[in-house]
């Protein structure tokens, strides 16, 4: 466990009690064949055409290690500082019909990364256990009684996903409630996708996320007994099964039963969790060492040509640009996150005023920056902060910047946006203030929340007799002096 | 006995006979005998004729198809061949046609050789007889009241019969040398890693390896160089070329050091028949004669063997055999659950000696015996190894027997699974070491009989193991 996590108060789902989250991710890996064969890996496609000996598992047939799948465990391991070492694959042995060999070659003992660790946009570091290969099943289509395998009529099985790399990533039980789950599996889904290991999809399947539970009253020092919630498809559903199962803990608990170990199946349409095992009903895995792979042994040349590759992570993208603009690493987190860093670290190296450029970028971009260049940026929030354009025609400006590119003055200057002249400002002001003396009272001797009421209105008025053309800024300023008897 | 390998490959590639005539000779060699034998599950007769006929089209457009050429060779049972059924002598597997060949089964091929059926052995190579097949017995050719060992008992069989001169067998605690001896033939098991298992249906994955029974020493090592090399698709595969045999068998064995393993010889494990001695200390006396320095030798935790391995095999077998579930392939009898269809499946489809190994493997890997059963047995493959490996400072080669006895009568000892077991106590060791071993006829025991001598070497020194070998041959009675 990280002691990065220990201060933080939780967002209490019960109040008096503290949720703790771990998750487990499993990512597909990027490669071009599969883990073991050299049958593609590929989403979609006709069932059963992805296939060869190895993926179905026919007798005689043997497993011959994807280098390509290793070198992305590797970069996934680097990315999540993990200890990077020898790792031996280990057979996990259960029977299902959409598993060929009726076991998983995975890696138990030693896996391929060990203990790391990542950090959220605020800063702070879940822990990490370790991240392992291990490959895909097939999938499984229960056709009548309702999709379930003890009711159905029959089931189909397809195996084209069956032997797809996987990297499993296990999180350490730092995480305190819904908003750290989300978060950490938004930022490992980033790592992944930058460092081109995974696509990251959970619509498609390629990140599934499953979510191991429990509660205890706050101050407690003892984790509770915790509950696994598997089918989790999506960040949303990822949130409302950890407030429905701590809830349901809690309630057990508060009606002075025990939580059971178990298994549990998050049902999406009914908002709640189902017993898939117990404990007792848990499977035996026998998992001993695979005898038809060699152990993989990395060597540090390898790993470090491997490093040498990597391009900048998101946390390293965060804290870069937070210096540059001077604000910590969770303002910085979404202009990283819609990869617009770099053009708003040169509009700041260029001039501009940082708060300004993060502003835009948060409320503005959305839809992507488009032909906007850095310094176009700079010139436009240079205009902006010098008062030749207000906060309404430098959005207009900026919308017209990543349209068509090109310069800001020139956008302006077809607009026809001027700077007002602050005397023609002053006059609208005390007009104003002459019109409405009820709401100027207000304004003068009303409380804070009454004040700020006030000078919207009054800001709003002048807007709407500009048509936007004035700074809402000056004439709040305005508003300050006469109220001050100036 | 028909003309070995060797020379039937010379008049071939030579044109003095056609590869037409050996398959036919051949096949009437199996019509007049296989009914009371039973070597083979099935004999591909017409792709065997249509094979050796493409052969001599090109051997009469100029081709030399390789050493091998025109040689009919038998598959064991449990070797994928293309199209061909593979069943393992197993319900289970009855008529499954698996989509490629082995890659022993495509070097064969590129070495001109023709494959003429698939033989009989012990169900999934799990027995010593050949009376585990769910196909029935195959029977000693020597002496049909007897068993002609196992699990590679209808390669052994075929051999020694005269059905083909070369067959394929598989080894996982003795499998190809001790029906080698009962038969009295020679059976090699080779390096593990130095035969690739692409395309052998597993059984103990640590411990299997593919290897040759032939008539005569030269033939085994003929085989040996057409199979043995890297394969890139065995991940086990010793990235080494084949070795070369044919050209050092002449070598002898004037100045090697060759040590009798003691433990072997009834000092440590008991039931070593007072003939199978006789005739290794008969055999030790002319590699001596030869010109090698031959003396006994302690290898102590060999005596351990047995039990390790009854550990190990039946626990990667209890995890290679769950894919036998009737969802894709083999037998599949139905229920009304896929649960409740697996078991149905497994229990009509697998014999009880699978079945047995199947509990007792699961047991021995299980949450809380792990340690004791599958984890010691680890350690005990590792003292074994490290006691070979001091051996081998000293000693180029070990010697020991092959089988506890000679071949011995069906039924005798199928109502005592431990009695059954006994028979690989002297071949077990090499498998759990990763050693090259092989059984070399030498004499007959006090039946008439034969008896085979077990020739052991070092990690990949086949070499001078088959140099041993050949000195054997040459000198048996």
């Amino acid at each position: 466990m990280s002691d990065g996590m220990g201060e933080r108060v939780s967002d209490a789902i019960v109040p008096g009690w503290e949720v703790v989250i771990g998750l487990e991710v499993h990512a597909e890996l990027a490669t071009a064949t599969k883990l073991f064969s050299t049958a593609r890996n590929e989403f979609g496609g006709d069932p059963n055409t992805n296939v060869d000996p190895v993926s179905l598992g026919l007798p005689g047939s043997l497993p011959v290690l994807n280098e390509k799948a290793v070198e992305l465990a590797i970069r996934v391991g680097l990315a999540l500082d993990c200890e990077i070492g020898r790792s031996v694959f280990a057979r996990k042995n259960y029977f299902y019909p959409d598993m060929p060999k009726d076991f998983q070659i995975s890696q138990y003992e030693l896996p391929i990364n060990g203990r790391g660790h990542l950090e959220l946009p605020d800063g702070r570091t879940v822990g990490i256990e370790r991240a392992h290969l291990e490959e895909d099943t097939g999938k499984s289509t229960h056709v009548g009684g309702g999709g379930r395998i003890h009711e159905a009529g029959h089931s189909l099985v397809d195996y084209n996903r069956a032997g797809v790399p996987l990297i499993e990533i296990v999180g350490a039980p730092d995480l305190r409630g819904p908003e750290d789950a989300r978060a950490y599996v938004a930022e490992l889904r980033a790592i992944l996708v930058a460092i081109g290991a995974s696509d990251g999809k959970m619509e498609e399947g390629s990140m599934r996320v499953d979510c191991n539970v429990s509660v205890r009253r706050e101050g407690a020092a003892e984790f509770g007994t915790r509950c696994e919630i598997k089918n989790i498809n999506s960040l949303r559903s990822l949130g409302r099964a950890i407030e429905y199962e701590a809830r349901r803990q809690v309630d057990l608990i508060e009606a002075g039963e025990a939580v059971q170990q178990q298994t549990r199946h998050w049902n999406e349409d009914e908002g709640r969790t189902h017993t898939l095992r117990s404990k007792e009903e848990a499977y035996d895995y026998r998992y001993f060492p695979e005898p038809d792979l060699v152990p993989v042994d990395p060597s540090d040349e390898w790993i470090d040509e491997i490093r040498a590759t990597l391009p900048a992570l998101p946390r390293e993208r965060r804290h870069r640009l937070a210096e540059a603009a001077g604000v910590d690493t969770a303002a910085a987190a979404l202009t990283v996150e819609r990869g617009m860093d770099d053009l708003a670290v040169d509009a700041i190296a260029a001039g501009a005023d940082a708060a300004r450029v993060l502003v835009h970028v948060d409320n503005n971009l959305a839809d992507g920056a488009g032909r906007l260049t850095a310094d176009a940026f700079a010139a436009l929030v240079a205009m902006e902060v010098g008062g030749d354009l207000t906060a309404t025609q430098a959005k207009t400006v900026l919308a017209d910047l990543v349209a068509s590119g090109g310069d800001p003055a020139a956008h302006a200057a077809t607009h026809g946006f001027e700077a007002m002249d602050t005397g023609e400002l002053e006059s609208l002001v005390d007009r104003l203030i002459a019109d409405h003396p009820d709401d100027w009272a207000g304004f003068v001797g009303g409380d804070d929340k009454e004040r700020k009421k006030k000078s919207g209105f009054f800001v709003g008025q002048v807007m709407k007799a500009t048509q936007g053309q004035a700074d809402g800024r000056i004439v709040n300023e305005l508003l300050e002096r006469r109220a001050a008897g100036g | 006995m028909s003309a070995s390998a060797a020379a039937i490959a010379a008049d071939v590639r030579a044109g003095t006979r056609t590869a037409r005539a050996v398959v036919e000779e051949h096949l009437a060699a199996i019509d007049a005998r296989e009914d009371e034998i039973h070597a083979f599950n099935l004999v591909t007769a017409d792709a065997a004729l249509a094979r050796a006929d493409d052969l001599d089209r090109r051997i009469a457009a100029g081709e030399d198809p390789g050493p091998l050429a025109g040689v009919p060779v038998a598959l064991k049972d449990n070797i994928c061949t293309r199209g061909v059924p593979t069943t393992c002598s197993s319900r289970i597997l009855d008529a499954w046609r698996p989509p490629y060949d082995a890659t022993v089964v495509e070097r064969l091929g590129a070495a001109g050789a023709v494959a003429i059926g698939k033989t009989n052995c012990d169900e999934f190579a799990m027995g010593s007889s050949t009376e585990n097949s769910a196909f029935g017995p195959t029977r000693n050719p020597l002496d049909t009241s007897r068993v002609p060992g196992g699990s590679s008992g209808g390669s052994a069989a075929a051999v020694a019969a005269g059905f083909a001169p070369l067959a394929l067998g598989s080894d996982t605690g003795g499998s190809i040398r001790q029906p080698a001896a009962l038969c009295g033939t020679v059976g090699v098991k080779p390096t593990y890693g130095r035969v690739s298992r692409y395309g052998l249906v597993a059984f103990g994955s640590s411990l299997d390896q593919i290897g040759p029974l032939a008539a005569s020493v030269t033939d085994a090592a003929l085989v040996l160089e057409a199979i043995g090399g890297h394969d890139p698709r065995d991940s086990t595969s010793i990235p080494e070329p084949s070795p070369d045999l044919t050209g050092v068998l002449g070598g002898g064995v004037d100045g090697l050091r060759i040590g009798i393993i003691d433990e072997l010889m009834g000092e440590g494990v008991e039931g070593i028949a007072a003939d199978v001695k006789a005739r290794v200390e008969e055999a030790a006396a002319a590699l001596s004669a030869a010109g090698a320095a031959v003396e006994h030798v302690s290898v102590p935790s060999t005596v351990y063997g047995l039990s390790a391995y009854y550990l190990v095999a039946p626990a990667e077998a209890s995890s290679n055999l769950a894919r036998f579930d009737g969802v894709r392939f083999g037998l599949r009898v139905d229920a009304d659950t896929a649960a409740a269809m697996n078991t149905a499946t497994r229990t009509a489809g697998f014999g009880d000696e699978v079945k047995r190994r199947i509990m007792l493997g699961t047991y021995a890997l299980s949450a809380g015996y792990y340690d004791a059963y599958y984890g010691k047995s680890q350690k005990v493959r590792t003292l074994i190894q490290e006691d070979f490996g001091r051996a081998y400072e000293t000693y180029d080669l070990l010697l020991s027997p092959t089988a506890p006895t000679t071949a011995f009568p069906l039924g005798d000892k199928t109502g005592d699974p431990m009695l059954m077991y006994l028979n690989d106590v002297c071949t077990i060791p090499s498998n759990l070491a990763g050693h090259p071993s092989m059984s070399v006829p030498f004499g007959t025991g006090d039946d008439g009989l034969p008896i085979g001598v077990q020739v052991l070497a070092p990690a990949l020194d086949e070499a001078t193991m088959f140099r041993a070998a050949a000195v054997l041959e040459e000198a048996a009675p």
